[in-house]
């Protein structure tokens, strides 16, 4: 009995703490500004989309939401063009150095942010990349490809050879194997690095803050890290726009939690 | 079949080559060379927008007028000491959620997709989040401590310890979820013959935990450390957002100031300099951890 209660007041602590804080911004956002503004603060809003109408139509959120899209997009599908061959290679095909270049792709995904911001910056200037939504994706694509390459290769280290070895006797070559044999099989763990690059390049802030100076180039987190208000800090707006740039994340969490569960701990334990 | 011709394997290794390329290209250009780039640059003295100054090379300069900065060695005081206050946290936290979520019950996979939520929340949204629950008129924080005595509302970010213990509560509260699933994969590992085999011989519950989880455990909570201690090094957003590094200097962290030097200022030969000193401490960190986690994995097999 002492054990199960135990784990009751785990399980209710570990929700509410998790879910608790994100509430109250929910809480706000339905809110009137005189509500916010009450002393003490109201608890309860008596619901109104008033800082929604304000955010949508006045703040250009859904400019926001358009290049955060674009960004995330883009990143997903260019880091998954180039990280599927390479995780295929390095799980199935004979190459020399291949530790070597794994354990570069693990250092690169510790890279602090600041040691290579100031030559990208240059590099992106150089090549007119600043100020562009595609002179953001090109660093996330780096950034994010150690992630994408380790959870693929452990995913294809994990499928049967012998599929694989009937293609080749078959006269299949590499390319050939890879696209008609694995890819099909290996469809949950694409699945599992698209997720994971997908949340985090929709939530990236360093670079993004970098590169986009131009509000109409702008993704989500700048947007909501610069906004401000006139006079006083418009906290109901804020919390809006936060629901609106959360809102796809809880949905995807929700639908994909077991995804993102074995991603997460894929490298982990297998490495 | 595994006796592939000579020219077979010639083709194979040229198809494996043309399938890495083109991430070894984008590494090479946008990771590698970067670095090496700020190491060169920290050589140099380089002001941004004043291209009339010219670049100079200064050899180590940067590096000795770095070891001199006051700001430099606040900013890594307080580095480290988020760095050592975050991840310790997060660890225990992590382990508490981890044994939660790994018991089974009824409605696990919604309990597993709610403590998702601060990890899939933007950074950006959390410092928003964390700075308004601690606002001075309209936070839930005073609103919970002192309901209507408004008189007593505290302006919490106001006090330099405050603002450094609402920064690492913030950061706690996001990534603590993320310890926690590794420490699950961990958890998930281990043998319930070890459990039942103790409890046979009368271990209790809080024994079994003690000589059985934590020790085969170890490697898991050692490569949740390293993860969370690489991350915490990295911490930005939620400075820039919450507290620009202030009030005074109280959280101001190694990668705002060397933002504010770079990018603000536009000293781009000493900001490298610092990014460089950022790098390395990285580097060396993850090599000792790297280590211990290595030693650690030999140990099990042996055992």
């Amino acid at each position: 009995m002492n054990r199960r209660l135990l784990l009751a007041l785990g399980i209710v602590g570990t929700v509410g703490l998790s879910v608790g804080p994100f509430f109250w911004f929910l809480l706000t956002s339905f809110k009137s500004q005189a509500e916010i503004e009450a002393v003490p603060p109201t608890w309860w809003p008596s619901g109104g989309l008033s800082f929604y109408r304000s955010v949508l139509f006045d703040h250009h959120l859904f400019d926001y939401v358009a290049n955060s899209i674009v960004v995330a997009g883009s990143t997903t599908l260019l880091a998954l063009l180039i990280a599927i061959p390479a995780a295929y290679a390095l799980a199935r095909l004979a190459i020399p150095g291949k530790q070597g270049i794994l354990a570069v792709l693990l250092c690169v995904s510790m890279f602090p942010q600041m040691a290579i911001a100031g030559p990208v910056w240059r590099l992106l200037d150089g090549i007119g990349g600043l100020n562009h939504r595609w002179g953001v994706v090109l660093p996330y694509v780096a950034l994010t490809l150690p992630l994408a390459i380790w959870i693929l290769a452990s995913f294809f280290k994990e499928l049967p050879f012998e599929l694989e070895d009937a293609a080749r006797v078959d006269g299949c070559g590499p390319w050939g194997t890879l696209l008609r044999i694995t890819l099909p099989l290996a469809a949950p763990g694409i699945f599992t690095a698209a997720i994971l690059i997908l949340i985090y390049a929709w939530n990236e802030f360093f670079f993004a803050l970098l590169i986009l100076t131009q509000p109409e180039q702008q993704t989500l987190p700048v947007g909501i890290a610069l906004f401000q208000g006139e006079f006083t800090m418009p906290w109901g707006e804020l919390a809006a726009a936060s629901v609106v740039a959360t809102l796809p994340l809880i949905v995807v969490v929700l639908l994909c939690q077991r995804w993102i569960v074995s991603g997460l701990s894929a490298g982990a334990v297998k490495g | 079949m595994r006796l592939p011709s000579l020219v077979a394997r010639h083709r194979e290794s040229l198809a494996a080559w043309t399938m890495v390329a083109p991430a070894l290209v984008v590494t090479l250009i946008f990771a590698l060379y970067p670095v090496l780039d700020s190491f060169w640059l920290s050589l140099h003295h380089i002001f941004v927008g004043i291209p009339s100054l010219g670049r100079s090379f200064i050899g180590l300069e940067n590096y000795f007028n770095l070891l001199r900065d006051p700001v430099a060695h606040q900013a890594l005081f307080i580095t480290l000491a988020f760095v050592a206050l975050s991840t310790v946290l997060e660890v225990a936290c992590g382990l508490g959620i981890a044994l939660v979520i790994h018991e089974r019950f009824r409605g696990r996979d919604f309990v597993r997709a709610a403590i998702l939520i601060p990890w899939a929340i933007p950074t950006v949204v959390a410092s928003q989040l964390w700075r308004y629950i601690f606002n001075d008129q309209y936070g839930v924080a005073n609103l919970l401590l002192f309901n209507d005595r408004v008189a007593a509302y505290i302006p919490w970010l106001a006090y330099p310890i405050v603002a450094f213990g609402i920064i690492v509560l913030a950061d706690v509260w996001k990534t603590s979820c993320f310890a926690a699933l590794l420490i699950l994969a961990g958890l998930q590992v281990i043998s319930d013959d070890l459990y039942d085999a103790a409890k046979v011989d009368g271990a209790g519950a809080w024994q079994r935990f003690w000589h059985i989880t934590l020790p085969l455990l170890k490697p898991a909570l050692l490569l949740a450390l390293l993860f969370r201690t690489m991350d915490a090094f990295r911490v930005f957003d939620l400075v820039f957002v919450m507290t620009q590094g202030g009030p005074g200097d109280a959280t101001q962290v190694l990668q705002f100031y060397g933002y504010q030097t770079l990018f603000t200022e536009g000293r781009l030969g000493y900001g490298s300099a610092i990014s460089v000193a950022v790098f390395l401490m990285i580097l060396g960190l993850s090599l000792i951890y790297l280590r211990a986690i290595g030693s650690s994995l030999l140990e099990r097999r042996r055992a």
